[in-house]
């Protein structure tokens, strides 16, 4: 049992940046830290792909004479693409977060989810 | 409340060292993700694109249509950031928020 | 809120020198990314952060008469246009939709063919992530729009 986790050491890491980011997501309450928990989940899922990738002697997926064309030499490019694009799908959802975030501080003058909460309460009662 | 936090995080992780048993091991060369697909794109990239970056061949070419969806997708995002920030011009000076607050909408 | 320029010397003078070599090496990252690590997307990345290290540090007010907020959405248009064109000729001259090998290039064939329309890819991605990340940073500082 033991050594099983310990020959999976990587997915380990990948679940304590799991739980630190869904921890950032349920039990903040300011809505900025909620964002950040979002973000290191995100980060994870990407070392998770990334780990999957890896092959024992592979190398970089840059084509070079030396290696030469055998798959084996070469570590799998597949996840790096999926990733590359995810990173900037990534980058583009945290800009539209913040910019809801501003709206929300704007009208409600906090970033607290039960104030929120409670003035939006207020004024559909009003 | 901060019970119910602490139970969903316990059954998060729970799950996922469950789901860790399943996986292949660290850097296995024959783990099903590295032996399906993968292989085709390795050896076949120079011969059809002459781009010894894989990853750059499989990006724009390969998978172009994917690239092209993800290339909208930021743009759009951008797009919409400057619409949701924008402050309104023509008619009232005050920001979308001040609107709000006064009850017309 | 950044209006003014930042009140210290050695930033002014590092940023400055710095700006022209991050946008060399982004230029770089692009047009070496079929023979090693780069792309559009990391190039693109790179020439968003050079303009908004400039906007840091000269503030917004002589920032955007160098590089004009307008001039983002732009960019990023024209980036999504290279983009779709290249997609869209080869459908002209009997391809499928992205099949760079029927570019209407007559001196270029076959696999070089293809290579040279990952580059022109790569470029609309590179111009599209600069004009869209530069976009959304003005947007989140909030002058100018």
């Amino acid at each position: 049992m033991a050594e099983m986790f310990l020959a999976r050491y990587v997915y380990l890491m990948v679940i304590v940046l799991l739980a630190i980011g869904l921890w950032g997501m349920l039990g903040k309450r300011n809505l900025l830290k909620k964002l950040i928990g979002m973000n290191i989940f995100q980060t994870a899922i990407f070392l998770f792909f990334i780990e999957g990738a890896t092959k024992l002697g592979g190398s970089v997926p840059v084509i070079s004479p030396e290696l030469g064309m055998e798959a084996a030499r070469y570590v799998n490019p597949l996840p790096h693409v999926l990733i590359l694009t995810g990173i900037v799908v990534s980058i583009s959802l945290t800009g539209v977060a913040l910019a809801f975030l501003i709206v929300i501080y704007r009208k409600y003058k906090t970033l607290d989810d039960r104030a929120i909460m409670l003035k939006m309460k207020e004024e559909t009662s009003e | 409340m901060k019970w119910v936090n602490a139970l969903i995080m316990l059954l998060f992780i729970a799950l996922m060292l469950y789901a860790t048993s399943g996986l292949p091991g660290h850097a296995d060369p024959q783990a099903p993700a590295n032996v399906h697909v993968s292989p085709t794109y390795i050896e076949d990239s120079v011969e059809d694109t002459h781009t010894p970056n894989i990853v750059t061949a499989v990006l724009a070419d390969y998978r172009g249509y994917d690239t092209l969806g993800e290339t909208v997708v930021i743009f759009t995002a951008g797009l919409a950031c400057v619409l949701i920030l924008m402050r309104r011009k023509a008619g009232d000076k005050g920001t979308l928020s001040e609107h709000h607050r006064s009850g017309h909408m | 809120m950044i209006k003014e320029r930042y009140q210290s010397i050695i930033v002014q003078v590092i940023c400055s020198l710095l700006i022209p070599f991050i946008q060399l090496f982004a230029l770089y990252v692009i047009f070496h990314g079929h023979y090693g690590p780069g792309g559009g997307f990391q190039g693109g990345v790179l020439l968003a952060v050079s303009i908004i290290l400039q906007r840091l540090y000269l503030g917004t007010e002589v920032s955007y008469r160098k590089f004009p907020p307008k001039l983002a959405p732009a960019l990023g248009a024209i980036g999504m246009l290279v983009f779709g064109l290249a997609g869209v000729i080869p459908m002209l001259f009997g391809g499928a939709f992205l099949d760079y090998g029927n570019l209407p290039i007559p001196w270029v064939h076959g696999a070089e063919l293809r290579a040279l329309g990952i580059l022109i890819v790569e470029i609309g991605i590179g111009m599209a992530v600069f004009g869209t990340l530069v976009l959304i940073f003005d947007s989140l500082i909030g002058e100018g729009w």
